[in-house]
């Protein structure tokens, strides 16, 4: 577990102190995939790096396991470093040092003299992340994807029991990111580590977070399930992501629904929900007429949603909406007036 | 062969004082070099780590260190010579020759080569010393397992830069004693109007300048990786 307690972090420029992160509590639990999702400047770039005190909060207190970090000396912190792992936007790699020397050195830093242990250890790691045949390169003959593989065989050379993601993906092509998310979310199955990830991008949460805190101008604005804050944004800086990460959904919100006839309606199918035909069931036994306006499935992380918008009308579609309820459909009315205004 | 010497270079009878001449100057450059390094490195990388916002940021120590290095910097080489030839004595016991030379070679040298140092590890990438404190690295396996190799190329060429200016140094120092290509060039090709000396030396050190930048860049090229 990893629990802030009252942090808060600001900084001294030109003798004022400007709050970086307004206190806020959190905890994280073992073995969940964690995301902090933010815009540039919001200071998810300073609450990852509270966790392993790159950053000391300006007050609070921060603990990992009975451990707590703002309380150790300087020689303890290093220590404990070592047992949390750490990959970056722009990899951080070694540039004189080959890959199989850049995934040795936490290794060597721990005090690891045994060079056959080393290597044996280094072998692993780069099987680990599909690089074996990559070992004597420099970083520089890599793709950044494979720069970023290195990052993670070398943050998990000390058996971490953390790893802290810095906008891990963000320099990296859609394809290239999709493989280095997999990547990580293997280890998170595999190695049962706690991962927290920070990113900009909703559609990184939604592929490997099993839980999310939304961060804006140094405030916790939302946390929660990924599938909750996916399907039911509550802070205006949510929805945003959120649609950002669902292009046709965006183009549904901003579509002028005053003039469609009937009530206008947002389904959302989780789980197994997604697969039963309840709709047209429902359409059948009561009689109401739906139109669809806008709609997709897909997944988050392993659960299967979908989330339509309709248009719905016919006498008795009080009933229909009960009768979908039932079968595990959750539904919000969006009325005209709101419609305009999103 | 020495009848064409002879007449393209009439005052040079003896060729074997320029080859003296030039094992002085060599000694001299390799001597102040070295100890410039040892010397140098460390006052660099003390300079970089007590800078503003680096890993042991210590301002006052930095001024200080930062002023000595400029004073030092801004006396010239033929006055700083001068200056220092009481300590000079008390180090090697004399102020002439190689010996005299190397300890004002030296501490002109080192200032300049501290700033050359600071430089280089200032352009070493930030996110990799954040990474290396991230595994728990201390400041000492920062200095010597990130900073000193992820800065190589850059060290190697300040080394270059500072030879070469050592080489011009050296030349200086031949005006008040220290012997070796300057000091033929003052006494002969100056004082006495034997100007086929000041040539000789001449083309002699810019074939030296040429071979050290030669060198040095072959270095840096095959450590570099970009």
């Amino acid at each position: 577990m990893i629990r802030f307690q009252d942090v808060h972090k600001s900084y001294r420029v030109d003798g004022r102190d400007v709050p970086a992160l307004q206190p806020f509590n959190l905890d994280i639990a073992d073995g969940e995939v964690f995301g902090i999702i933010g815009h540039s400047g919001a200071g998810k770039s300073t609450l990852i790096r509270l966790i392993n005190l790159l950053e000391r909060p300006s007050g609070g207190r921060i603990l990992i396991g009975d451990t707590e970090m703002t309380a150790l000396s300087e020689a303890q912190l290093r220590h404990e470093r070592q047992r949390i792992g750490m990959i970056f936007q722009h990899f951080n790699l070694l540039a004189s040092q080959t890959v199989a020397d850049n995934v040795a050195f936490p290794l060597r830093l721990a005090g690891e003299r045994d060079e056959a242990a080393i290597r044996q250890r280094v072998a692993e790691l780069l099987a680990r992340v599909g690089l074996t045949a990559h070992a004597d390169k420099y970083p520089s003959q890599l793709s950044g994807g494979q720069k970023q593989r290195v990052g993670i065989a070398r943050a998990l050379a000390n058996r971490p029991s953390i790893l802290l993601c810095d906008e891990a993906t963000s320099a990296l092509d859609p394809q290239t990111t999709a493989a280095v998310l997999d990547l990580l979310a293997e280890i998170n199955r595999e190695l049962k580590l706690t991962i927290v990830l920070i990113t900009h991008e909703m559609d990184v949460v939604r592929r490997v977070c099993d839980r999310v805190a939304v961060l804006d101008a140094g405030r916790i604005v939302e946390t929660g399930a990924v599938a909750d804050v996916f399907l039911h944004p509550q802070h205006a800086t949510t929805r945003r992501f959120v649609n950002e990460a669902l292009p046709e959904e965006a183009a549904g919100e901003q579509m002028p629904f005053a003039h469609v006839p009937g009530r206008i309606l947002r389904l959302s199918f989780r789980g197994e929900a997604t697969w039963t035909p309840a709709l047209g069931r429902v359409a059948r036994e009561t009689g109401v007429d739906f139109n669809i306006l806008a709609g997709r499935i897909d997944r988050i992380k392993d659960l299967p949603y979908g989330q339509l918008t309709l248009a719905m009308q016919g006498e008795r579609v009080d009933d229909a909406l009960a009768s979908l309820r039932q079968a595990g459909i959750e539904i919000e009315e969006i009325t005209p007036a709101t419609e305009h205004h999103a | 062969m020495s009848a064409l010497l002879q007449s393209l270079f009439p005052h040079i009878d003896d060729w074997s004082e320029i080859g003296h001449a030039c094992i002085d100057t060599l000694l001299m450059l390799g001597g102040s070099l070295l100890l410039t390094v040892l010397l140098g490195l460390p006052l660099g990388v003390l300079l970089y780590l007590t800078g503003k916002g680096q890993l042991r940021a210590m301002p006052k120590l930095y001024a200080v260190l930062s002023l000595l290095v400029n004073i030092l910097r801004s006396i010239p080489f033929i006055i700083l010579m001068i200056v220092l030839m009481p300590l000079t004595y008390v180090l090697v016991g004399t102020k002439l020759g190689i010996r005299g030379a190397i300890p004002p070679l030296v501490i002109g040298a080192a200032p300049f080569f501290a700033r050359l140092v600071e430089t280089a590890l200032r352009e070493v990438q930030r996110g990799v010393i954040e990474a290396s404190q991230a595994m728990g690295a201390t400041t000492w396996q920062i200095v010597r397992h990130v900073l000193l190799p992820e800065a190589r190329g850059g060290l190697i060429a300040g080394t270059t830069v500072t030879a070469i200016a050592l080489v011009g140094y050296t030349a200086m120092g031949g005006a008040i004693g220290a012997g070796g290509l300057g000091d033929l060039a003052y006494r002969y090709g100056y004082l006495s109007y034997k100007s086929d000396y000041m040539v000789v030396t001449v083309v002699l050190l810019i074939v030296l300048v040429q071979l050290l930048q030669m060198a040095g860049d072959r270095i840096v090229a095959r450590y570099t990786r970009h």
